[in-house]
């Protein structure tokens, strides 16, 4: 059989590394592709410019705590404010399938203002396209971004070594959960409420604090902490060491999941950062981040250590044993009982 | 907590100087093999205690013939295939659902409720429900079946391979290499069969059950209850999971079951044919009989070359000790079903097991 694209592929998890590392990287291949950040640095003249693009193809359109419009604009900023730098302007690209309801797509529009005002950036370009009716599912948005350098930030994974921090900005697996409670045949009743959101207070209140204390930022969407904290791994070539009795978890996230057999761990973020910072400033980043209203709940989850033979991510578990928290595969498959 | 798995600790410890040997425990249940990885329960038990995975699994314990005739019926334009997730990337011969998926015929549901729902929302196709499952999914299928019936469904149908823990646990003990010394019983399921369901392990085979529930606390007294029998030499039968399971189990559940299945002989992988241990729907409802009604005939069933998927479900070997462990067979690229299920002890050994087998090679 030859081989297709799978829903998985998309996941976040190994098979979209696959998919992007053998298909697409190898052809375009350039040094600042190369680098794989959340956004791609380019130097204009003596400027380093940020610039990266998402695609939001989210289903339902309306879920607690958020839209397809509202993840638009943050998935982006989002992506440049991890990378360090503070965004100035987005662009808006709508692919809207033939019949949508123009009211649907004027809420989601005043969605997508309130965002980008909140978030400080621009609406600079657009593009409209629409599609017949099948050849797309009501609305995907695309968005791309351009931002400054923030004053202080020095991130890349080759600054992280043994001894370093792992902060979490905040509760884990609020949008997945909320989203798979939406989605159609799960009808659990639940205060399930996604956490989509920018992440701007907590990085600029790291980067202000902790200046090139702070070693790297991811935010961890698709695949959750555990698809980041594998990249981490890997591409700073290092063990992490990370400890479950004090990873932030809400007990209606926690219980949706067990009830699916999901891992918190695998389950994706909308308004969360993961900050790696040198042990000596992890207590004063940790107090930053928890001044800030995004980041209140923020906890220091882990540790990175000296890799053994192949990087590896485990977990120290509430009764002291140990497992590995592997990259997710990309697809979460509910269990059958 | 520290108290109580200090307490566990102790008769664990008194189980393995009583025998004198490692004490075997199978638990049979994959969200108990799933969770007892999780918690990293395993590297915390002391030495003597053995855990073995069991054939409590419902993905990796359907056989490879059931999963052909699952992806023909995906192949043919008239049909959708309403399947829990777990099933969906189960190799067969010529692929699994997901690489088939692409026609869009192929949809993962969460319950038997949902595949009926997708029956009434496309009445121009046939939707067959890929019914897999021990007691706990057999009673909604069942449901769903009088449901159809009802309303008048008849573009929904059911290819019922729904299975039960009992006989499969008789079997094991039937076997005469077998090495159970007890059984880590599961919480779910017992909530419908009752924990009186055991005491045919106990009496004829005198092999101690517990009934446990799914948090790590539950799963090591479960274990230490197990322990405690052994210690003082008795095989027995309990619960520390009394808050849900009752002895006679969920007759109304039981009732439906009774209702709408007949008990057959059927193909268990691994294990091979197990008298009377697998449900087919009653000749009454043969409408809704996928078999019946596409005229299914005998389900050949065919293990895999190197595949040891079998000695795993019977506790015979751990997972890394087949060739094609991560030689081969991965999550990602399952050979046999004990890798696909997030449940199956394969998956849970590649996925969470991995570090500690590195350090001792």
């Amino acid at each position: 059989m030859s081989k297709k694209i799978m829903l998985a592929h998309g996941g976040g998890g190994r098979l979209s590394a696959e998919l992007i590392d053998k298909h697409i990287v190898p052809r375009f291949a350039n040094p600042i592709l190369e680098a794989m950040g959340d956004s791609a640095k380019i130097q204009i003249e003596d400027k380093v410019a940020f610039f990266t693009t998402d695609s939001y193809v989210v289903k339902p359109l309306f879920f607690n705590g958020g839209d397809i419009g509202k993840l638009a604009v943050y998935g982006t900023v989002n992506d440049l404010l991890v990378a360090g730098a503070n965004p100035i302007a987005i662009s808006l690209s709508l692919i809207i399938e033939e019949g949508l309801e123009m009211d649907v797509l004027d809420k989601i529009l005043d969605s997508v203002a309130i965002a980008a005002k909140d978030a400080g950036v621009k609406i600079v370009c657009g593009d409209t396209k629409t599609v017949d009716a099948g050849s797309a599912d009501e609305i995907f948005i695309n968005t791309a971004g351009v931002g400054e350098k923030m004053a202080g930030a020095e991130l890349s994974f080759d600054r992280i070594c043994p001894g370093d921090k792992i902060i979490v900005s905040g509760s884990l697996g609020d949008h997945g959960m909320t989203i798979m409670s939406h989605r159609e045949g799960m009808k659990f009743e639940s205060d399930l409420k996604s956490d989509c959101a920018s992440v701007a207070s907590v990085c600029k209140a790291a980067v202000e604090t902790c200046g090139a204390d702070v070693k790297f930022m991811r935010d961890p969407t698709r695949g959750g902490a555990a698809t980041t904290l594998n990249e981490i791994s890997v591409s700073a070539s290092v063990d992490i060491e990370i400890e479950e009795a004090v990873l932030p978890i809400k007990d209606s996230v926690q219980a949706a999941a067990d009830m699916l057999g999901f891992d918190v761990l695998e389950i994706a973020n909308e308004g969360k950062v993961v900050i790696v910072v040198s042990a000596d400033k992890a207590a004063k980043c940790l107090e930053a981040c928890r001044a800030t209203q995004a980041g209140a709940e923020s906890a220091i989850i882990g540790t990175i250590c000296e890799k053994n033979d192949e990087p590896i991510v485990e977990l120290i578990t509430r009764i002291g044993g140990r497992r590995v928290v592997q990259m997710p595969y990309g697809r979460e498959l509910p269990r059958i009982c | 907590m520290l108290e109580r798995i200090n307490r566990a600790y102790g008769w664990i410890d008194k189980a393995c100087k009583t025998l004198g040997r490692p004490v075997n425990i199978m638990e049979v249940c994959g969200t108990h093999t799933v969770n007892i990885f999780r918690s990293g329960l395993r590297s915390a038990m002391p030495d003597g205690i053995k855990l073995l995975s069991g054939p409590g699994c419902p993905v990796c314990v359907t056989d490879r013939g059931y999963i052909d005739t699952v992806l023909e019926l995906a192949g043919r334009d008239d049909c959708i295939i309403a399947t829990y997730g777990d099933m969906i990337r189960v190799p067969g011969s010529k692929g699994s659902l997901e690489e088939l998926a692409d026609k869009g015929n192929v949809k993962v549901v969460l319950s038997a409720e949902d595949a009926l729902g997708l029956a009434k929302n496309n009445p121009e196709k046939i939707v067959v429900f890929v019914a897999v499952g021990f007691e706990t999914t057999t009673p909604a299928t069942g449901i769903v079946v009088g449901e159809a019936e009802k309303e008048g469904v008849d573009n929904f149908c059911v290819f019922s391979n729904h299975k039960m823990v009992i006989p499969a646990m008789r079997a094991l003990l039937s076997s005469m290499n077998h090495k159970i010394d007890a059984f880590l019983c599961p919480g779910h399921v017992s909530v419908i069969i009752g924990t009186d369901a055991y005491a045919c392990i106990v009496e004829e085979f005198g092999r101690t059950c517990v009934v446990a529930g799914f948090e790590p606390m539950q799963i090591i007294e479960g274990i230490a209850a197990i322990c405690e029998m052994l210690a003082c030499s008795s095989p027995g039968l309990g619960s520390i999971y009394g808050a849900a399971v009752k002895p006679a189990g969920n007759v109304v559940a039981m009732g439906v079951i009774e209702k709408y299945f007949d008990l057959v002989d059927g193909n268990w992988r691994g294990l091979g044919e197990i008298p009377a241990s697998t449900l087919k729907l009653k000749e009454k409802y043969s409408q809704f009989d996928a078999e019946k009604r596409f005229a299914i005939d005998s389900v050949p069933d065919e293990d895999l070359t190197g595949c040891r998927c079998g000695e795993v479900l019977c506790g015979l070997i751990d997972p890394p000790e087949c060739q094609l462990f991560d030689n081969g067979c991965n999550p990602d690229k399952p050979i046999g079903p004990c890798m696909v299920s997030s449940e199956g002890a394969c998956a849970a050994w590649y996925k969470y097991g991995r570090k500690r087998k590195r350090r001792t090679q």
